[in-house]
């Protein structure tokens, strides 16, 4: 690797201050430092020694996590989209069709917003943050595989430039950057994101007698509004072209459609483990996500003022992007709270909010994202009190 | 009532190089240095020698322009050899060249039992004018003690759980009567305890086993137990408008001869450790002593770091450079200035770390060689829950450093800054992600609070 080493160094010196390109200094070192590990030494005062981690290595490892999520999610969207036309397909043309949809949406958002990080730090000289390797894999993730691709390119920069930069980048931000992006589109555009959108299904293609894109939360919509019974036309849908698809089970190996990389309660699951294992998420957050939602599900099967009210509680674990939120969204450090009491609060809140949106408020089939976005909000309140706490705690040793 | 105290929460850093179990004398004469930035407090030194002046161990060197009655006193006899100035003729070190006999300055000499009957005065004004003062340090803030006021309680912790640090059974044998005196003098000086903590999961070091007049506390964990602040704030926590004192028993050793003997005698034995020594050991030297002799044909290979101290709270010093007055512990490690290609993705297991992302494999518990790479770049506070892991105190360290940085001053006297100095929140410089220079900024903080 010396050849590379040395070509680099030759670079290096046309982007240092004085030189010709000195304002594209962070672009050429993030590039440096992605290929090698810069050989900055400690300074002479503090730790003489630091840890091996880095940010790089963390969000790496957060990408690592999401990799189940999206290869099951590639496979879903093309399993859909046969399933829709009636027909049996191959493995490779699932992947094939699956691929065919997302790998362009990812391409999108990461360009999109790799090149909005890129004119930032030349204009604010600061360097590249490791932060949107990850939201850039988020925002695809979170998405329908039929969004238009210039909504993924609007919300991207949306999400980047008025949900992180103008709060001053990586760190900073005060709401989740991937669900500013979604919500963006999910005010802005609704048709494209609501609704019947989920399966990809093709311009010239013609779906299957009796075939119905409607998602769990959709019919538990239509049961709080026409009086259904939400668990029998959960059973009965999909009759004749793909039985018991609002399974448990089938919902909680994913088998179902809805947003690219959410469906499946299996792979974020593994995802989660993957976060707790290597202790970047906070299983805290994660568990009292689940936790809250079940918790609120049996409160309302309590009342069971309407049928979506009467649907057992575990259901809700599985439907939706509860899973996927309380995974990859609730537990992003940087917008959640950040003391660990805090960090109970949140969850808790983060789930039993969902639930009440879903139920509640027909009108917004999907609680997750706004219980995300709302709490993100909160997280600061949440750790104000809990650190008066700690305050006051001082405050009263110091009178005894 | 003495305390027994467990802690959870903390972490471990093993380095390859443990020093060995035996004292080396060092070939004198060597040069000894009196480097005023080691004593955290002293705004601005006045010389009281000059260059070529000789001087017997005790006699004063330097003192604060704002306070008098502190000397800063020559470790050993000899010469004053250079007066070594930094920029704006910032005095950096005062050299002195050792005689092979050492003479000392003749204080008054008292035996046990005339000791306790000495006035807290008498003992005082012996103490400054020797030197002696200066080891004691107090808190908050970390300075050398004020003689005016009269603290709540003294701490000495009585082991050390930093990366490679010197036996205490070692380095402090043989010097119980000393050790016992100066814990008596210290009494005299405050109304409530002399708490002295002992590790709790481990043998008693024999100086320390008969030692009375204290209140022995124990304290068991991962480092940092043996640091006095997580000691205090277990045992007695300081509040606003508290000041405790705290000392490390060298320096009440220190003290106890400079009553029963009437000398003031730095003699210490420090160790020698770190990956890149050849043969880490302790040897017998003074205060300030240049690492020369001691290094010398004792390191394996050229690119090295010599630090003062230890790993975590040390200074980088020169291969001809000096011991910090207060330092026991010289690491030498590798320097790190390598580029290495993937190197923050690759899997790894030889490389230390306290988390456990991707591809750090190593197990904690082995003994690593550790660089002194910063292992990536500085980046905003971005993970969180990971400083509380390793700070073992009722203390949020990353709201504590965000007031410092935000020179908020209800915050940061709300969120503890009283209780830390810069080496209770060193882990947390250690395991930071974002490779924030946190003691520092402590430092910042309390600067700020103390002097505005």
């Amino acid at each position: 690797m010396k050849f590379l080493r040395d070509a680099l160094d030759k670079t290096k010196s046309h982007f240092e201050k004085g030189k010709k390109f000195e304002k594209f200094y962070y672009i050429f070192e993030s590039i440096d430092t992605l290929m090698f590990t810069p050989k900055e030494t400690t300074h002479a005062k503090g730790v003489q020694i630091r840890d091996a981690v880095d940010m790089k290595r963390m969000m790496m490892t957060v990408i690592i996590a999401m990799i189940p999520c999206l290869l099951f999610g590639i496979w879903n969207v093309g399993q859909q989209h046969f399933i829709a036309l009636g027909q049996q397909a191959e493995f490779l043309d699932i992947i094939l069709i699956g691929a065919m949809k997302v790998v362009p949406i990812i391409a999108v958002s990461y360009i999109v917003g790799l090149g909005i990080e890129f004119t930032f730090s030349v204009f604010r000289q600061h360097p590249i943050n490791e932060g949107f390797l990850v939201t850039g894999m988020l925002i695809p993730l979170v998405l329908p595989a039929t969004i238009p691709l210039w909504q993924v390119a609007l919300a991207t920069a949306f999400a980047v430039i008025i949900g992180k930069e103008a709060f001053g980048g990586t760190g900073m931000n005060i709401l989740n950057v991937a669900l500013t992006a979604r919500a963006f589109l999910y005010f802005a555009y609704p048709s494209q994101i609501s609704g019947e959108v989920w399966t990809f299904i093709g311009d010239n293609a013609q779906a299957v007698a009796g075939f119905s894109g409607a998602t769990p939360l959709a019919l538990g919509a239509d049961a709080v509004a026409n009086g259904t019974n939400m668990m029998t036309s959960m059973s009965s849908f999909g009759e004749g072209w793909y039985d018991n698809i609002y399974s448990f089970s089938n919902m909680f190996f994913g088998f179902m459609p809805g947003s690219i990389g959410e469906t499946s309660t299996l792979m974020c699951l593994i995802g989660a483990f993957i976060l707790i294992a290597t202790g970047v998420g906070s299983w805290k957050i994660i568990f009292s996500v689940f936790a809250g939602a079940y918790g609120m599900g049996l409160i309302l099967n309590g009342f069971g003022a309407n049928p979506f009210m009467d649907m057992p509680a575990h259901y809700h674990l599985v439907i939706g992007g509860l899973a996927f939120g309380a995974v990859f969204m609730a537990s992003d450090p940087v917008t959640a709270a950040q003391t660990e009491t805090g960090k109970w609060i949140y969850g808790f809140g983060i789930g039993m909010l969902t639930v009440v949106i879903r139920v509640l408020n027909p009108a917004y089939p999907e609680g997750i994202m706004l219980a995300i976005l709302f709490f993100n909000v909160f997280a600061p309140l949440i750790d104000f009190y809990v650190v008066k706490a700690n305050k006051k705690r001082r405050l009263q040793r110091a009178t005894v | 009532m003495s305390k027994t105290i467990k802690l959870r929460k903390g972490f471990d850093i093993n380095l390859i190089g443990k020093a060995d179990n035996k004292i080396a004398e060092v070939s004198q004469p060597e040069t000894f240095a009196l480097k005023p930035e080691d004593y955290k407090g002293l705004q601005r030194p006045k010389l009281l020698i000059n260059e070529g002046d000789t001087v017997k161990a005790g006699t004063p060197i330097f003192h604060d322009k704002n306070n008098d009655q502190i000397m800063y006193c020559s470790p050993v006899s000899g010469k004053i050899t250079g007066i070594k100035r930094g920029e704006k003729r910032v005095i950096q070190e005062i050299q002195i060249l050792a005689d092979k006999e050492i003479s000392y300055e003749k204080f008054e000499k008292f035996s046990v039992s005339e000791l306790k009957n000495q006035s807290r005065e008498q003992l005082q004004s012996q103490m400054l004018k020797s030197g002696a003062w200066v080891n004691i340090i107090q808190r908050p803030y970390g300075v050398i003690a004020n003689q005016d006021e009269t603290p709540k309680s003294i701490f000495v912790s009585g082991f050390d759980s930093h990366p490679l640090a010197p036996d205490y059974g070692i380095i402090f044998k043989g010097q119980e009567n000393y050790l016992q005196a100066g814990f008596n003098v210290l009494k005299k000086f405050t109304d409530g305890f002399v708490h002295f903590n002992l590790r709790g999961n481990a043998e008693i070091p024999s100086v320390f086993s008969q030692i009375k007049n204290v209140e022995l506390n124990k304290v068991a964990g991962k480092h940092p137990a043996g640091n006095i602040g997580v000691q205090i704030h277990h045992i007695d926590p300081i509040n606003k408008g508290d000041v405790v004192w705290t000392l490390n028993p060298w320096g009440v050793i220190l003290i106890g001869k400079l009553f029963l003997e009437g000398k003031y005698d730095t003699s210490k034995i420090v160790a020698l450790a770190g990956s890149e020594v050849s043969n880490p050991q302790y040897y017998k030297t003074y205060a300030g002593a240049s690492i020369h002799p001691l290094i010398e044909n004792n390191i394996n290979s050229d690119n090295v770091r010599y630090i003062s101290g230890n790993v975590l709270t040390g200074n980088k010093i020169e291969s001809k450079g000096y011991m910090g007055y207060y330092d026991h512990l010289i690491t030498v490690i590798p320097e790190g200035d390598k580029h290495e290609f993937l190197g923050w993705i690759l899997p790894t297991i030889k490389k230390l770390s306290f988390h456990r992302a991707f591809g750090l494999l190593a197990k904690t518990s082995k003994e690593f060689n550790v660089t002194t790479n910063t292992n990536g770049e500085p980046r905003a506070f971005v993970q969180t829950g990971t400083f509380e892991k390793v700070t073992p105190m009722d203390i949020y360290p990353t709201h504590l450093l965000k007031a410092i940085i935000a020179e908020d001053f209800d915050d940061m006297e709300g969120l503890g800054i009283y209780e830390v100095i810069e080496e209770d929140l060193a882990l947390c410089e250690f395991i930071d992600v974002s490779k924030h220079d946190i003691q520092s900024i402590v430092r910042e903080g309390l600067d700020l609070i103390q002097y505005s």
